[in-house]
């Protein structure tokens, strides 16, 4: 398990933050969340070709640069930092995820490049009305043709369906029952007969949209019969990059609450002198630093191929969860009226730990998916 | 000049255990030898019992030693605190006459810091020692003394000068705990037990050079003892360990490690036996029901979370970073872990959680949980200085203005403690 970050490591970090400091500075985010688009297609660019990052886990063969998933870790946290406005987590995590999860090597060879260069950008449509990441959940249909497959059904939540141009849906064979019949499909977007709609939602940073398919042509990606498995690691290795954005979001939140609390004059002294307030930092610290260390050892795992991956992604989703929600709910606290505002900034992260505590399955979730990892290892 | 790489070490050490080492011999005789070739403490100086090696050796030679099962120095208790302080602030005279007999163990020490009136505020202590133009004559007293009843030796931390402010009006003393003017009561806890002792002092006398460093020093010294307080807290366990070897020397140890670890019997409940909760849960039969699962699992995530950060703050000491304030946020993890157990042990005992003794579930061992666990939360900081510490030193974040700066005669007190 990895328990410090390499100077490297620690570099890559350095170039990542200051890259968003300078291309994705508050006022941006604040202006990207209001547009419909969501993402500043320059900055995306730059983020795709100058740094490389949407291929970062990608193997070079597939036009990646070949990291592990600890890097791809880093760069989360600081995006979670930053609130970056972009398609990275649809892109880059979850749609490249299903593609190395779930893809044979044609496949991957000739879908990849594009997303890990960012020209494309790719999502992985999954969850439907029932707002469930399982395999169980998966209703829209597919139906076998002549040159492939057509889709029919509807997916909700897809985090930034509304631009994607690269969809990997989460179909059912027609007809079919369990895990057998669940695969993996691409459709390309726009196309006829699907129908996107943009979700009025709490957290305007990330934007999400509805899906709706009628017959829909797609091709089927993998080998028949390995989408389930393929989609719950693809499952695992997200929640694990989610937690890391998280805890990134987390501290600075912290962070940012510390400094006001220092500045903030009430009662002749800094609201920060008062053990009212030092208390409530303090254990917001080991909040966060509990959560780094399980998001940390969960990307380790993942980078090692470690069997205890399932486990320790659900883990550091719990753990993520409630530090980031705790975090921010305090954070807000802590500012008193003014962290009501909404020129103050804090309920951007608000919003953000709201929606990320949900999405891939909350705290309550996770924790009964530990408890039976657990139970089955001993 | 040979270079000293471990192997050199190794073999030097192995060597002369080949050669030296024998099960039949007296224990105090055996660490006579190892404090005058200075393989007991081989970090120590040359000139004091030691062989002036670098820490970073000190693995690969105990490694060596546990190989053929090689008894040490005498370690556990407080008497390496006692070593670590007289070497690094004690008078050579103090170290001729003390480090050997700890190192024999056939001196036994005790800590004489905390107070009824002082316990998070240590520096608030009123216990007083007055020169009398022959002696310091010691008065007050001391409370949560491990093993002061089988004591020769105490470290005291005593107020010298009522005019300075608190820090600086207190001095650190060795003082002989077999004489007249001491007096030693078990307390007893509310688990039962009584593992510490208060100490009262009536006209103690302590001779001149049995003051440590300068008047006014005694602050300081302390937090040097403090220092290796929370570094030997991990090595208990390990010296802790009894031998099942078979020979004389080992018999000896065995009836001095169970003398010393007797008051550390509870520990173990104390910090809320996170491995009997899914044992129990199964034995109950509360594994099905749906919120104790979340509880369970809400532990077990948090134990484990713990773990790794008390790894990675190893982790880095290793690298040779200081240890930190950082200890203070695994201290407070430990608190939660030992709080959240609890909970689910009662949880998972049911109505059984009311019983204690041989009425309860495994023996008392729940109810001993129940019962020790509070003290997780105070011991050796309580969770509130934790958190200032961890608010101060490591967030940066504004200190709290102070009321007792001034004369520590004005500073407000408690009132003395009816006996």
């Amino acid at each position: 398990m990895r328990f410090a970050f390499t100077d490297e490591q620690e570099q890559f970090r350095t170039s990542v933050r200051r890259f968003l400091r300078d291309r994705s500075p508050m006022t941006e985010v604040r202006r990207l969340m209001t547009t419909p688009k969501g993402y500043d297609p320059t900055v995306w660019q730059q983020l795709g070709q100058e740094l490389g990052l949407a291929g970062l886990q990608v193997p070079v063969q597939f036009g990646g640069q070949g990291f592990g998933f600890g890097e791809l870790g880093i760069a989360l946290e600081e995006m979670g930092r930053a609130l970056l406005c972009a398609p990275f987590f649809a892109s880059a995590v979850f749609a490249t995820e299903a593609l190395l999860n779930g893809a044979t090597e044609s496949e991957q060879h000739a879908l990849l490049p594009q997303i890990a260069s960012g020209e494309r950008i790719a999502t992985l449509a999954w969850a439907e009305h029932d707002g469930r990441w399982e395999t169980s959940s998966i209703t829209l249909s597919a139906t076998e043709t002549r040159d492939g497959f057509v889709l029919n059904g509807t997916k909700n939540f897809v985090i930034d369906g509304h631009i994607a141009d690269c969809i990997i849906v989460a179909g059912r064979i027609i007809n079919s029952f369990g895990d057998d019949g669940v695969a993996l499909f691409v459709v390309d977007a726009p196309c006829s007969g699907l129908e996107r709609r943009l979700l009025e939602t709490i957290d305007t940073t990330r934007k999400q949209a509805e899906l709706t398919f009628n017959q829909v042509p797609a091709r089927r990606l993998g080998h028949a019969g390995s989408g389930a498995a393929a989609l719950r690691r693809t499952a695992d290795h997200a929640a694990v990059a989610l937690s890391c954005e998280m805890v990134g979001g987390a501290r600075v939140l912290l962070e940012n609450a510390v400094e006001y609390a220092g500045l903030r004059m009430q009662f002749g002294r800094p609201v920060g002198s008062f053990q009212a307030i030092k208390h409530k930092c303090a254990d917001l610290l080991l909040d966060v630093e509990l959560a780094n260390a399980a998001a940390c050892c969960a990307a380790a795992a993942i980078a090692e191929a470690d069997p205890e991956v399932p486990a320790l992604a659900a883990l550091a989703k719990a753990c993520a969860s409630e530090a980031y929600l705790r975090a921010a709910t305090e954070a807000i606290q802590i500012h008193g009226g003014i962290g009501f505002t909404w020129d103050q900034d804090t309920h951007l992260w608000f919003k953000r730990a709201q929606s990320s505590a949900v999405m891939l399955g909350d705290a309550s979730y996770h924790r009964e998916k530990y408890l039976q990892y657990v139970e089955a290892a001993v | 000049m040979t270079e000293l790489t471990e192997q050199v070490v190794r073999e030097d050490v192995r060597h002369w255990l080949a050669a030296n080492w024998d099960p039949e011999r007296s224990l105090v005789e055996w660490r006579n030898q190892l404090a005058d070739t200075g393989w007991g403490m081989p970090h120590w100086p040359q000139a004091w019992l030691g062989r002036g090696l670098p820490v970073a050796l000190l693995p690969a030679i105990e490694a060596e030693f546990e190989a053929i099962g090689a008894v040490g120095v005498a370690r556990i208790g407080i008497r390496l605190l006692a070593a670590a302080t007289l070497l690094e602030h004690g008078s050579d005279g103090h170290k001729a006459r003390f480090l050997r007999r700890i190192l024999t163990g056939e001196d036994t020490w005790c800590q004489l810091f905390s107070e009824p009136g002082s316990g998070s505020d240590l520096a608030g202590a009123t216990t007083r020692a007055d020169f009398d133009g022959v002696r310091w004559v010691v008065n007050g007293q001391k409370l949560w003394t491990t093993s002061a009843h089988h004591s020769q030796w105490g470290l005291l931390l005593a107020r010298t000068d009522w005019d300075l402010p608190k820090h600086a009006g207190m001095s650190y003393f060795i003082i002989d705990m077999t004489q007249p003017g001491i007096e030693v009561q078990p307390l007893r806890q509310m688990n039962g037990y009584a593992s510490f002792n208060q100490v009262f002092f009536s006209d103690a006398a302590v001779p001149p050079e049995n003051l440590v460093g300068k008047v006014g020093d005694g602050w300081k010294i302390a937090m040097t003892t403090l220092a290796h307080e929370r570094r030997g807290a991990d090595a208990l366990r390990r010296w802790g360990r009894v031998s099942d070897r078979q020979g004389h020397i080992y018999d000896e140890e065995r009836q001095e490690i169970e003398t010393v670890m007797e008051p550390y019997r509870w520990y173990a409940q104390r910090a809320g036996r996170v491995d009997l909760v899914l044992p129990r849960a199964h034995e109950t039969g509360r594994l099905a029901d749906p919120t104790v699962r979340q509880e369970i699992s809400r532990l077990l995530m948090l134990s484990r979370c713990a773990e790794w950060l008390a790894h990675r703050a190893r982790h880095a000491k290793e690298l040779g970073r200081p240890e930190g304030p950082e200890g203070s946020l695994g201290k407070l993890a430990a608190s939660n872990v030992a709080r959240a157990a609890a909970n689910v042990h009662r949880r998972v005992s049911g109505a059984s959680a009311m019983l204690a003794g041989t009425d309860g579930p495994h023996d008392g061992l729940i109810a001993e949980i129940l019962l020790s666990v509070p003290a997780t939360s105070i011991a050796g900081g309580t969770d509130e200085i934790q958190r200032n510490i961890i608010a101060e030193r490591v967030l940066d974040m504004p200190k709290e203005p102070r009321l007792d700066t001034g004369p520590f005669r004005d500073v407000p007190r408690n009132p003395p403690r009816a006996r």
